[in-house]
């Protein structure tokens, strides 16, 4: 009989490993269902986690997808593990993303056909407070009305998602579009545009900005108090509030990030891989960070890392859904399975396994 | 001689890098009072869960009723006639005494019946109950007598007492007293579990003495002096705490009219708290748990906000501030709990050193943490309070309690506090341990400090507090001088509002109805 033993302090050595681990299971796991589906299980893994870097045809191509599709993903995943960390729960993030969106594209708009350099800065800045606006309202509500913040922020994405409508069909749609819903292309107009900074690499000030916001939350929970209390009102919100954290705040605060950040990302995207503001803008990016976030143990490095994979099995899917004719449910049960080993085997840097004989209690 | 009710031979238990038990043997007969006496980390605990059949025994043998007793499960214990009530109640507060009874039974009879033998019981054993009630708006000795109850329904023929008398008042271990000894009378043996020596002495039939796992001793309790318990239990005499008296200085505290409503329904509001403290002074706050302690620690440390002019610090207005200015300020406290209040369980000590260092000890600076900095103070706690540790990077929960605690109460005093507020500084504290936090505090006061404990161990705050009072339903009795004071007039205070156990001691002894 196997028991589970709580370890007296958390290892090091499994936290670091789990993730490698999880993904030889995923492989083998994967390899397996991939067999039964009558693929070759070899190629079809070496498809989805190796051609969309390596293969000579389709490298060029998807290599860049690569970043374009784990930037958004890094830079909402390490806003929320602010409040993931504390115990603050925003699902909304798909929901401030959108509304960064239509708050940055607006601004840009709005001055249009103008090429000032000021223009997209601005756009950023819009964005940014478009997304924590957003945030704001389950901030608020949960601090002043005692909502749930879950609920709130969640139900929110819907209302984004109509006022995404209604400004791809109305008010922000392109007058020069023949009728047709969506906005202005913003990428192909200077001043408005958020380029690919070196040429196929897949790299826009979002990807950038990603970056920065990895470093800086790895600087906030390692040195500064701030990340400190978060950390703490996390585990031990009685602790913490003896320590003098003001559990309003910090909630306003994670919120406000995320929401930020979130709403920075839809930014970046709709004045770059995007262009312009559609009906089915919002790709699920807010969600799937959700995801990216606790595949990286909430830590900024993890971060990085499991966005950089997730964007790779979403690249690598597609390639084997085309190259092999691997059916899409097929794909979204092997990225089933990574998520499912990584949770599992997280539970080994906590516990350890022991062999107990029969009987014995 | 007849032969023993229960015989335990050479019960060995080993856990990784401990041996809880070794070896340990010894007899209890029917009717009898058994103590069982060590400290924490002796092996009381575990060797009672065998006898419960929670743990089972690496070797031994057990006979009860000269038949081998291995109980696989508590509930084969209860069977064979043995029942435990421990320490910590495991009671549903939204449920009411005859629920939750029922709750704990194989087959419960239905509830009139239930209810009927619910008085039945607790009128013969004296310990008036009323089966309807809400567990949670019961004191904590009133829950107690639910899980005593519970317990003798079953008839048992073993009743094992984990730290009975740790939440009760004087006067409810009176009336619990009378009725073990009424079922001992009756030949219900009874094993009891303390390290309170005086009670021991009073109840008692037999001791054994366990330290490091092993007997080291066994005596009759009314024999031999508590001095001489102490000794076999500690294995070396213990240093009471002491200090030159002083001169109580200014004003350093001053807390007028606080009134406070309670945060949830279990919760205890405070009643116009008014209290004083002087530089240099300890000042004892007795009570049962549950009686606004928490409440009143959290007024004080800044973690629950009062109006303005309730609390006065050093002549400064300090309801409103948080906890981070008081501490500036040097009002420090130590909450009750460890684990999730004074300290993060998984974060490490320095981490842990960080919780409340931070202003004090210079430990952040323009917003970032100097961890090397914090490093250096962990050290400093687990070197001068003797924290046995392997390290500063080690979890808080893997250290004991009585580390842990250590740690905690070290980390408030290397911070130079002007003020000091503790609750339950030695709960779950060996016995030496407990001396030297004693012991520090009282430097402390030395020192010029002022020095608030709050605590349920009524010993310990007449050995080292200048003035007691004592805290009951959220009110604060008059404080008194603590020397002199006697456990009567102590119960007294204590018992203000406990009516039920007051009127049942008259029930006991008439002739001091007066």
């Amino acid at each position: 009989m196997i028991r589970l033993e709580k370890r007296p302090t958390p290892s090091r050595i499994w936290a670091l490993s789990t993730p490698i681990i999880a993904v030889v299971l995923t492989m083998i796991a994967g390899g397996a269902m991939f067999a039964a589906l009558g693929q070759d299980p070899f190629e079809t893994i070496r498809i989805i986690f190796w051609d969309p870097l390596f293969h000579e045809r389709f490298a060029s191509f998807s290599r860049p997808q690569l970043l374009v599709k784990a930037g958004p993903l890094i830079l909402i995943a390490i806003g929320l593990s602010l409040g993931f960390r504390a115990g603050i729960w925003n699902i909304g993030a798909e929901g401030q993303y959108i509304v960064g969106a239509i708050a940055g594209a607006a601004f840009g708009l709005a001055f249009y056909p103008s090429e000032s350099p000021l223009i997209f800065p601005g756009m950023v800045i819009a964005g940014l407070i478009g997304g924590t606006l957003w945030a704001m309202i389950p901030a608020l509500l949960k601090v002043f009305a005692n909502t749930n913040e879950i609920l709130v922020s969640l139900l929110l994405v819907y209302v984004a998602e109509a006022m995404l409508a209604s400004a791809a069909t109305g008010w922000l749609r392109n007058p020069d579009g023949q009728g047709f819903p969506g906005s202005r292309n913003l990428a192909r107009h200077a001043g408005t545009d958020n380029p690919e900074l070196f040429a196929g690499t897949g790299m826009h000030w979002g990807v950038l900005a990603a970056f920065v916001a990895v470093i800086a939350a790895y600087v906030l929970f390692q040195r500064h108090v701030l990340g400190y209390q978060i950390k703490l009102a996390g585990q031990a919100p009685r602790a913490a509030r003896f320590s003098g954290v003001n559990p309003g705040r910090l909630i306003i605060l994670c919120l406000g990030v995320s929401g930020a950040l979130a709403g920075a990302a839809g930014l970046f995207e709709v004045s770059g891989p995007a262009g312009q503001i559609t009906i089915d803008f919002n790709s699920g990016y807010g969600f799937t960070a959700i995801i990216v976030a606790f595949l990286g143990r909430l830590n900024p490095i993890g971060i990085l890392f499991a966005g950089l994979l997730m964007a790779l099995t979403y690249i690598g899917g597609e390639l084997a859904q085309l190259l092999l004719q691997v059916p899409a449910p097929a794909i979204q049960a092997f990225q089933g399975m990574l998520l499912f080993f990584l949770l599992a085997l997280d539970v080994l840097s906590n516990y350890r396994l022991r062999w107990a004989k029969e009987g014995v209690a | 001689m007849t032969a023993p009710l229960l015989d335990i031979r050479g019960l060995t238990k080993a856990y990784p890098g401990v041996i809880a038990n070794d070896d340990v043997s010894f007899a209890l007969q029917r009717g009898e009072v058994h103590a069982l006496l060590g400290e924490n980390g002796a092996g009381k605990s575990t060797l009672v869960k065998m006898i419960y059949g929670l743990v089972k025994p690496d070797s031994g043998a057990m006979v009860l009723n000269s038949a081998p007793y291995t109980p696989a499960e508590p509930r084969a214990a209860r069977q064979s006639g043995v029942a435990m009530v421990f320490q910590h109640f495991s009671l549903f507060e939204a449920l009411s005494v005859a629920e939750n009874i029922a709750l704990g039974m194989e087959n419960p009879p239905k509830p009139r019946d239930l209810s009927a033998r619910i008085r039945e019981v607790s009128h013969a054993y004296g310990l008036p109950l009323d089966p309807e009630s809400l567990v949670g708006d019961l004191s904590a000795g009133e829950r107690q007598r639910v899980e005593i109850i519970r317990c003798l329904l079953q008839d048992p023929q073993l009743l094992i007492m984990d730290e009975p008398t740790s939440v009760l008042t004087p006067q409810e271990v009176e009336i619990l007293f009378h009725t073990l000894r009424k079922l001992s009378a009756e030949g219900t043996a009874i094993l009891y579990i303390s390290h309170k020596l005086e009670e021991i002495r009073a109840l008692c039939d037999a001791a054994t003495i366990l330290r490091l796992g092993k007997v080291v001793g066994e005596c009759t309790p009314a024999d031999v002096s508590a001095a001489e318990m102490a000794e076999m239990m500690v294995g070396k005499s213990l240093a009471v705490p002491a200090r030159d008296a002083t001169e109580p200085g200014d004003t350093l505290l001053a807390v007028e009219n606080l009134s406070l409503p309670a945060v949830n329904a279990f919760g205890t509001s405070l009643k116009e708290i008014k209290l004083n403290l002087r530089a240099g002074e300890v000042l004892g706050i007795g009570g049962v748990a549950g009686n606004g302690q928490d409440e009143l620690l959290a007024v004080l440390s800044g973690e629950r906000r009062t109006p303005p002019g309730t609390v006065q610090f050093q002549g400064r207005d300090v309801g409103t501030e948080g906890p981070n200015t008081r501490r500036a300020g040097g009002l420090l406290s130590a909450p009750e709990e460890r684990l999730g209040h004074a300290a993060a369980p998984d974060m490490s000590l320095t981490e842990n050193a960080v919780l409340t260092g931070q202003s004090r000890k210079g430990l952040a600076k323009g917003g970032f943490i100097g961890w090397s900095r914090a490093r250096s103070f962990a050290d400093d706690i687990i070197a001068q309070f003797d924290v046995r540790t392997p390290g500063n990077a080690t979890a808080a929960r893997a250290l004991s309690g009585g580390n842990l605690q250590k740690f905690v109460i070290g980390r408030e005093i290397l911070q130079d506090p002007v003020v000091l507020v503790v609750n339950q500084p030695t709960w779950g504290v060996d016995a030496s341990a407990a001396a030297d936090i004693r012991q520090a505090l009282l430097n402390l006061a030395q020192n010029g400090a002022g020095v608030i404990v709050i605590s349920q161990d009524l010993d310990e705050l007449l050995e080292i507090s200048d003035r007691f009072c004592a805290l009951n339903e959220g009110r604060l009795s008059e404080p008194r001088p603590a020397r002199g004071l006697s456990m009567e007039e102590i119960g007294l205070m204590l018992g203000g509002a406990h009516g039920m156990a007051e009127a049942h001691l008259e029930e006991l002894h008439p002739e001091a109805n007066s």
